[in-house]
């Protein structure tokens, strides 16, 4: 295809300097978008793997003298009507230890924390496939003990995924005004072509070219300077996407998990030079057609 | 080759007439026909009409009115695809060559062939022989800007002629050459017209026509065309 022999001169086109270095930079745009898509949806459904099916109770603490057994007290209460609840499967205080385990990265591990009065979490693990009234729940819970709540997480969840939803069409969308930018700049530099190959493109049209014929000089040019930008704008892409890989991996011990382009991710990316190229050609086709319709 | 049988005609035109934009009818009610094998000369003063005649035969132009009929065909009734069909049974010597100064002799000559989809084997067996034939033998790679006048307008001749088109339109086809290549050339196209081809020579030079008398002449004046004999 790439060898196919052309009668217009277009290999000292204009098109030929700036069409590459712009197609790299929207494919280079294109790459950051898809893999952004790609790793939020990749964060949330972990996300959302990991908290569906369980449940937090947050049991407030009491200051001062003898608060601390207080404390506990209300935790067992709340940890007893907890398992009452039917598709209940597991029901598990975390002891001041292992709170103070996790809020470690964020306060350090001095003597002021270990003093400080710090609300008591309950991890409920529950039967995914149980209908459970959480409000109910909430409801029994907030009377038998005071100062204890319910967390479903739903919807802090439910704001997250709406979140990466949204994200995931601005990508599409972002993707999609990329191919127009593209396609239109195809147009007019296919344009440019022509009108200044005008006389070639007469005598052939004159000597009985289909417009098919002609178009197709077009569309393979556009083919080839297409894939050349896309595999520039794929080869700039793909140490910045190592790069911010690199850094999220160290931000990983924390809340983050982890941030990794899926397969699915990899085999987007790299089409894009491919697609571009296809856009290119299919745009300088369908002008070239248009273009001639005109010709007697 | 579809070579009509004689005393049909390759390309009728019926009272036609041509403007150029809003500019008065350079041609009007133009009414002739060519018979198929036929050889006409077409004269007239410069600004007469030759060229634009021609332009509308090779359907380089659509009349403003009238029909033109080509190879039976009601031009104004064909589908635009099957235009390329017509165009490439007719061979144009263009009055400025129309040369494509990118490509060598031996390339502009084959793109008739190339755009039929002519191996290219083919290609490389009759090019060279034909532009051997017309003198250019050296100059098979050379680009028309290095060609003199004469040598470029052998290859616009070679080029119009290598696809052994049925109708041949050749637009002042001598002026850049001395009488010996005149001679030669329009007994090329004698040759080809035995082998059938129809064909019409634009020119105003005159003493060509009178030494080539036996064919008819057709003289286009004031936007008219008459036959002369
Ligand atoms: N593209 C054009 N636009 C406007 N007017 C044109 C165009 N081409 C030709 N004409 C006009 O049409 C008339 C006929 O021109 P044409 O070229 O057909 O004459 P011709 O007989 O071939 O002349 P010559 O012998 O000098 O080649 C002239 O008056 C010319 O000015
Ligand atoms: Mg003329």
């Amino acid at each position: 295809m790439l060898a196919r022999r052309s009668d217009l001169p277009l290999k000292g086109d204009a098109a030929g300097r700036f069409l590459p270095w712009l197609v790299a930079m929207m494919v280079f745009l294109a790459a950051m978008a898809v893999a952004g898509a790609f790793v939020i949806n990749g964060v949330v459904s972990r996300w959302d793997h990991d908290v569906s099916g369980t449940l937090t109770v947050q049991v407030l603490p009491i200051g001062g003298e003898g608060g601390e057994a207080l404390t506990d007290e209300r935790v067992r209460a709340a940890v007893e009507v907890m398992r009452q609840v039917p598709g209940v499967l597991a029901v598990r205080a975390l002891d001041k230890k292992q709170l103070l385990a996790l809020l470690e990265p964020w306060l350090g591990s001095t003597d002021v924390v270990r003093d400080l009065p710090l609300p008591r979490l309950i991890d409920v693990t529950v039967d995914p496939g149980a209908r459970i009234d959480l409000d109910a729940v909430a409801d029994r819970l907030s009377h038998a003990v005071p100062g204890a709540s319910l967390d479903d997480h739903r919807v802090w969840l439910s704001r997250l995924i709406n979140l990466s939803r949204t994200i995931q069409w601005l990508a599409i969308l972002i993707v999609g005004l990329i191919a127009v930018v593209t396609s239109t700049t195809v147009v007019y530099a296919t344009r440019t072509g022509m009108a200044v190959h005008r006389e070639v493109i007469e005598v052939l049209h004159l000597i009985g070219a289909h417009d098919d014929y002609i178009a197709r000089q077009f569309a393979d040019r556009a083919f080839s300077l297409g894939l050349a930008g896309g595999l520039i704008g794929l080869a700039l892409s793909v140490p910045v996407l190592s790069v911010v890989g690199w850094a999220a991996h160290r931000l990983e011990g924390g809340f983050l998990p982890s941030l990794s382009l899926p397969l699915l991710g990899f085999i987007g990316i790299g089409l894009l030079p491919a697609a571009a190229a296809l856009v290119a050609m299919l745009t300088a086709r369908a002008t070239v057609h248009g273009t001639l319709a005109r010709l007697p | 080759m579809r070579h009509q049988s004689p005393g049909e005609n390759v390309i009728r035109l019926e009272a036609v007439g041509l403007r150029y934009g809003l500019g008065p009818e350079v041609l009007q009610d133009i009414n002739f026909s060519l018979p198929a094998g036929s050889f006409h000369f077409l004269t007239g003063a410069s600004g007469a009409g030759k060229s634009s005649l021609l332009r509308l035969m090779f359907l380089g132009l659509r009349p403003s009115r009238g029909r033109v009929i080509l190879f039976d065909r009601d031009i104004a009734q064909t589908r635009r695809y099957e235009l390329p069909a017509l165009r490439r049974r007719i061979g144009v010597v263009f009055q400025d060559f129309r040369l494509l100064d990118h490509l060598s002799a031996l390339d502009n000559v084959a793109l008739p062939l190339r755009v039929r989809g002519v191996k290219e084997s083919e290609v490389q067996r009759h090019v060279p022989e034909l532009l051997a034939w017309v003198g250019l033998a050296e100059q098979l790679h050379a680009r028309p800007p290095t060609l003199s006048g004469g040598q470029k307008q052998r290859v616009a001749i070679a080029r119009a002629v290598i696809g052994r088109p049925d109708l041949l339109l050749a637009d002042e086809p001598t002026g850049n050459v001395d009488d010996h290549i005149a001679m030669r050339l329009l007994h090329l196209f004698e040759e080809l017209n035995k082998l059938g081809t129809t064909i019409l020579v634009a020119t105003h030079n005159e003493q060509l026509v009178a030494r080539f008398a036996h064919h008819p002449r057709l003289h286009i004046e004031h936007g008219l065309v008459q036959r002369l004999s």
